[in-house]
C-alpha cells in the first residue's frame, strides 16, 4: 500500500499499520487443566452445532418435526416449542442484543473467555491446529517441514492435511444447511445431487471460509478483523479477570542452570515456553494486549516447566489488576465480582432476556388486519341500502387448524357476510394450520342508518375452543353530503 | 511521467510537485494508489471478458450476440413460459370444472378469482373502472342491479358475446326506440313520461305530471320495462323502479334518455380471450358482490 504524504505535525510515530506481515505462528502442543477444560468446550460446542439438526420433536401433522429450523420458503422459524413469523424478527433482535449484553457481562467479569474458548473462529481453528499437528507433528516437526525442500514426502503430508481440512470445511459447511433444510431429507439430497443452487452455494461459501479462515487466517482474524477484539478494553477494568504474567514473581527473569539458586532472581527461567504454545503468537509477559484471546494455555505450559523444576505454579495465571498492585504491594488479594460495570451489564442482559421471553410467551396466535376496498369506497345497491367490502387478512399462527366465527363490534344496524359464506348469519371458518388466510368481506348498511359520516367500529374474530379473541379496526364509508 | 528534469518536492509535504503551474499554483504529483490500480485494471479485464461473452457492442442493424447468447428478452420468455408450465395444474382443473365445482374449492376460487382481477385490469377496466365501480354509461358490476343477469352462466354469454356487437351474431341485442327524435311522442308526453318513470323509486318532483304520465308508461314501455318498471332481464330492459340508474337518475338525464336512448356497446370477448380467461373473468366479476 503506497502510504499517503503526511500533513505537516502529524504524529507518525502514533499511526499502527491496519496490516503488517508477521512470521507464522506455530503454536506447540501443551497438557493442563485450561487445555482439557477448551478441548472439552470444544467437543461440547461441535457436537452441538452438528448435531442439533438431527433432533426431532413433535409438533403435529402439519408443522415439521425439526427441533431447530429455519424455513426460508415457508418464511418460519422453528425453534423446540417457539415457532416466529417474519414480522416477528425483533425477538430475533432481542435475542441478539440480550446476547451482546451477556457477553458484555460475561467479558466484564472473566476477560475475553469468549474468545479463548467459545468463538467459532477459536474453536474451528483449534480443530484445525489439531489436526495439523496429528499429520505433521508438533511445533519443531513443523517448523522443520517448513524449511525443508520440496520432496514427495512433503507434499504428501502437505496434501493429507489440506484434504482433511477441506472435509472438515466442508462439513461445516454442510451442516449449516441442515438448519435451514430437513436434515434427514437434505442430507442424502446433498450427495445425490439434488440438493439445489442455494444449498450448494451455502456449502461452496461457508466450506471456503472455514478453511481460509481456520486453517490460512487463523489469529489474524482476531487480530485484524474482529471488531469485538478492538473493542472489548472498553468493558475492561481493574477487576476484571485477565490472563497476567505476575511479574511480581517473575522478574528478573533469566536462564537457570542445574545447581543454581533461586535467590535475587524472579521465577521466569525465559524458556519461551509460554510464547511457543501460544495460539496468537503473543509474549503474554509483556502485559495485557489486543491478540490475547484469555485462552489460559500459556498457564498450562507454564505451570508444566514450573512442575519440572520444582517451582510453584502460577508465574502466569487468571488474575485482576487490582490484585496485581495489590500483590506488588504485599497486601491481600480483593476479588470485587459485584461492581457498578458488572451489575449494570446483568440487568440490562435480564432485562432484555426477558423482553424476549414474555415476545415469545405472549405471542398470539390469532391476528386479524382488515383492508378496506377503495375504488371505490362504497357501493350503492338497487334498494338503497349500502355496501362495504373488505379483506380480512387472519394469521393462524399456530400449526394446528383453527375454527373461528366473525362478528361486526360497533357497527349498529351492521350486516357482515363473506364470500362463499352468504349463508351464514355468523360466518365459521377454518383457518388452515400456519398460514395467512385472506377473506373477502361484504359490510351491509340500511340506507336510514346512515347519516352523512364515516363510521368507525371493529370486526371481531373470535376463537371459542381456545378462548382467543382478535379485533381489527375497519370503517364503513358512504356517501357525504 | 514525461520530464526526465529532477522532480522538485513539496516541502510541507515531501511529496513531489506536478512541474506545470496555473496561476501560482501548484499541485501535488501523487500517483494513485495500487489497490486502486489493480481494481482499475481488473475492471478492464472484466469489461474484456464481458465483451466477449455477452451482447456489448451496438451496430445499426443489430449487435454483437457474445459467446454465452445471453438475451433479456429470452431470459423473460423462459420466466413467463415456466409461469405457464406452474400454472399448468391449476388451469386444467379449472377448464375440467363448471362454476358451481369451483366454488367449492377455495384454493383453485382464489386462484381463478387472482387471474380475472388481472385480465379485467387489463381488457375491461377502461369502461368498467379499475374497481368495476362504473360509470355512467357502463355498469357498477359490484353490485347486485343487473342488466342482462349475474349468475354465472349470463355474466360468461355477456362476455363472451357483448353487447350490441357488430362482429358477433350471438351478442346481447336491445334498442329502445328515440321517442322524442323518431316522433313518436310529444315533448310534453316525454316530461310526463320521465316524471312518471322517477315516481316508480320515489322520486317524481311533480305528481299531476307523473300521473299524466301513466298511460303514457302502460302504452308505451311496459312491453320491454314490465308493469311497475321492473325491467326485462331478457330483453336487457333496465329495472326503473330501483335505486340504480344507469344513464342518471335525474328529470334532465331520464328525459333525455326517452328522447334519444345512447346504446352501449360492449365488445364481445370470445374471439380475444379463450374459454379459460372468460371462465376466470367470469369468476371475479361474480364474487365482486353482486354475483347472483
Amino acid at each position: 500500500m503506497t502510504a499517503m504524504p503526511r500533513t505537516a505535525g502529524s504524529p507518525a510515530e502514533s499511526e499502527v499499520p491496519l496490516w503488517f506481515a508477521r512470521p507464522a505462528v506455530v503454536p506447540k502442543r501443551v497438557k493442563g487443566p485450561f487445555r482439557r477444560f477448551k478441548w472439552a468446550v470444544m467437543a461440547v460446542l461441535l457436537a452441538v452445532y452438528w448435531g442439533v439438526p438431527w433432533l426431532r420433536f413433535d409438533r403435529g401433522p402439519f408443522a415439521p418435526d425439526q427441533a431447530v429450523l429455519i424455513d426460508l420458503p415457508g418464511r418460519k422459524a422453528y425453534f423446540l416449542w417457539f415457532e416466529i413469523w417474519p414480522q416477528e424478527i425483533y425477538i430475533v433482535t432481542g435475542l441478539l442484543v440480550a446476547m451482546a449484553i451477556g457477553l458484555f457481562f460475561v467479558t466484564a467479569l472473566l476477560g475475553r473467555v469468549w474468545c479463548g474458548y467459545a468463538c467459532p473462529q477459536t474453536v474451528w481453528t483449534d480443530l484445525f491446529m489439531t489436526v495439523e499437528r496429528w499429520l505433521e507433528g508438533d511445533r519443531a516437526q513443523r517448523l522443520r517441514l517448513a524449511k525443508a525442500p520440496w520432496t514427495a514426502a512433503k507434499l504428501l503430508r502437505r496434501a493429507a492435511k489440506h484434504g482433511v481440512w477441506l472435509i472438515i470445511a466442508m462439513a461445516t459447511g454442510g451442516a449449516w444447511i441442515l438448519y435451514f433444510n430437513d436434515a434427514p431429507t437434505a442430507l442424502p439430497a446433498v450427495f445425490t445431487g439434488a440438493g439445489g443452487a442455494g444449498v450448494y452455494t451455502a456449502i461452496a461459501v461457508l466450506t471456503a471460509t472455514t478453511y481460509l479462515l481456520a486453517g490460512w487466517a487463523r489469529e489474524t482474524v482476531c487480530t485484524f478483523m474482529c471488531p469485538y477484539a478492538r473493542f472489548q478494553s472498553a468493558m475492561f477494568d481493574r477487576d476484571t479477570l485477565v490472563v497476567s504474567y505476575r511479574a511480581l514473581h517473575g522478574e528478573p527473569r533469566g536462564k537457570h542452570k542445574a545447581g543454581d539458586g533461586w535467590t535475587d532472581r524472579g521465577g521466569c527461567i525465559d524458556c519461551r515456553q509460554c510464547v511457543e504454545v501460544c495460539p496468537t503468537g503473543i509474549d503474554i509477559r509483556d502485559g495485557l494486549q489486543m491478540t490475547c484471546i484469555s485462552c489460559g494455555l500459556c498457564i498450562d505450559a507454564c505451570n508444566g516447566i514450573m512442575d519440572k523444576i520444582g517451582r510453584p505454579h502460577n508465574l502466569i495465571g487468571y488474575d485482576t489488576e487490582r490484585n496485581l498492585t495489590l500483590g506488588a504491594l504485599g497486601q491481600p488479594r480483593q476479588w470485587r465480582f459485584v461492581r457498578l460495570r458488572t451489575v449494570g451489564y446483568f440487568l440490562v442482559f435480564a432485562l432484555a432476556g426477558l423482553a424476549v421471553l414474555w415476545s415469545l410467551v405472549a405471542r398470539s396466535p390469532l391476528e386479524a388486519s382488515v383492508l378496506a376496498d377503495r375504488t371505490p369506497l362504497y357501493v350503492q345497491l338497487s334498494n338503497g341500502d349500502l355496501r362495504n367490502g373488505y379483506i380480512l387478512k387472519l394469521l393462524n399462527k399456530s400449526n394446528q387448524p383453527q375454527h373461528i366465527t366473525l362478528s361486526l363490534d360497533g357497527l349498529e344496524g351492521g350486516r357482515l357476510t363473506v364470500l362463499d359464506h352468504e349463508a351464514e348469519a355468523q360466518p365459521r371458518l377454518e383457518l388452515a394450520p400456519d398460514t395467512v388466510a385472506a377473506l373477502r368481506l361484504f359490510v351491509r348498511l340500511q340506507r336510514n342508518d346512515w347519516h352523512g359520516a364515516p363510521l368507525d367500529y371493529r370486526i371481531r374474530v373470535h376463537d371459542q375452543a381456545r378462548g382467543l379473541t382478535a379485533t381489527a379496526p375497519a370503517r364503513f364509508e358512504g356517501p357525504r353530503p | 511521467m514525461a520530464d526526465t528534469t529532477k522532480r522538485e518536492i513539496d516541502a510541507v509535504t515531501g511529496a513531489p510537485l506536478h512541474p506545470h503551474e496555473w496561476d501560482g499554483i501548484r499541485e501535488l504529483e501523487i500517483p494513485p494508489p495500487r489497490w486502486w490500480v489493480l481494481t482499475y485494471l481488473a475492471c478492464v479485464v472484466f469489461a474484456l471478458g464481458w465483451w466477449v461473452f455477452y451482447p456489448a457492442w451496438p451496430f445499426i442493424g443489430g449487435y454483437t450476440k457474445g459467446l454465452l447468447g445471453y438475451s433479456t428478452r429470452a431470459e423473460l420468455a423462459d420466466t413467463m413460459a415456466a409461469v405457464k408450465a406452474a400454472q399448468g395444474p391449476m388451469n386444467s382443473r379449472l377448464a375440467s370444472l363448471d362454476y358451481a365445482a369451483i366454488r367449492g374449492q377455495p384454493d383453485l376460487m382464489a386462484f381463478a378469482v387472482a387471474g380475472g382481477r388481472a385480465l379485467f385490469g387489463e381488457n375491461c377496466a377502461q369502461c368498467h373502472g379499475a374497481g368495476a365501480q362504473g360509470q355512467v354509461g357502463f355498469p357498477n358490476l359490484l353490485d347486485d342491479d343487473w342488466l342482462w343477469g349475474g349468475s354465472y352462466g349470463t355474466l360468461q354469454t355477456t362476455i363472451e358475446h357483448g353487447i350490441r356487437s357488430t362482429v358477433d351474431a350471438d351478442t346481447r341485442q336491445s334498442a329502445m326506440p328515440a321517442f322524442g327524435k323518431d316522433g313518436f311522442l310529444t315533448r310534453g308526453q316525454i316530461a310526463d313520461l320521465a316524471q312518471y318513470v322517477l315516481a316508480l323509486s320515489g322520486r317524481a318532483g311533480d305528481v299531476a305530471a307523473a300521473g299524466r304520465g301513466a298511460p303514457l308508461f302502460a302504452e308505451q314501455c311496459v312491453a320491454c320495462h314490465g308493469v311497475g318498471g321492473t325491467g326485462n332481464r331478457a330483453l336487457g330492459a333496465p329495472n326503473l323502479a330501483d335505486d340504480i340508474w344507469f344513464y342518471g337518475g335525474d328529470a334532465t338525464a331520464v328525459t333525455a334518455q326517452i328522447w334519444s336512448p345512447r346504446h352501449g356497446v360492449m365488445p364481445a370477448w370470445s374471439g380475444r380471450l379463450d374459454a379459460l380467461a372468460i371462465k376466470k373473468l367470469t369468476l371475479y366479476v361474480h364474487s365482486l358482490g353482486g354475483g347472483e
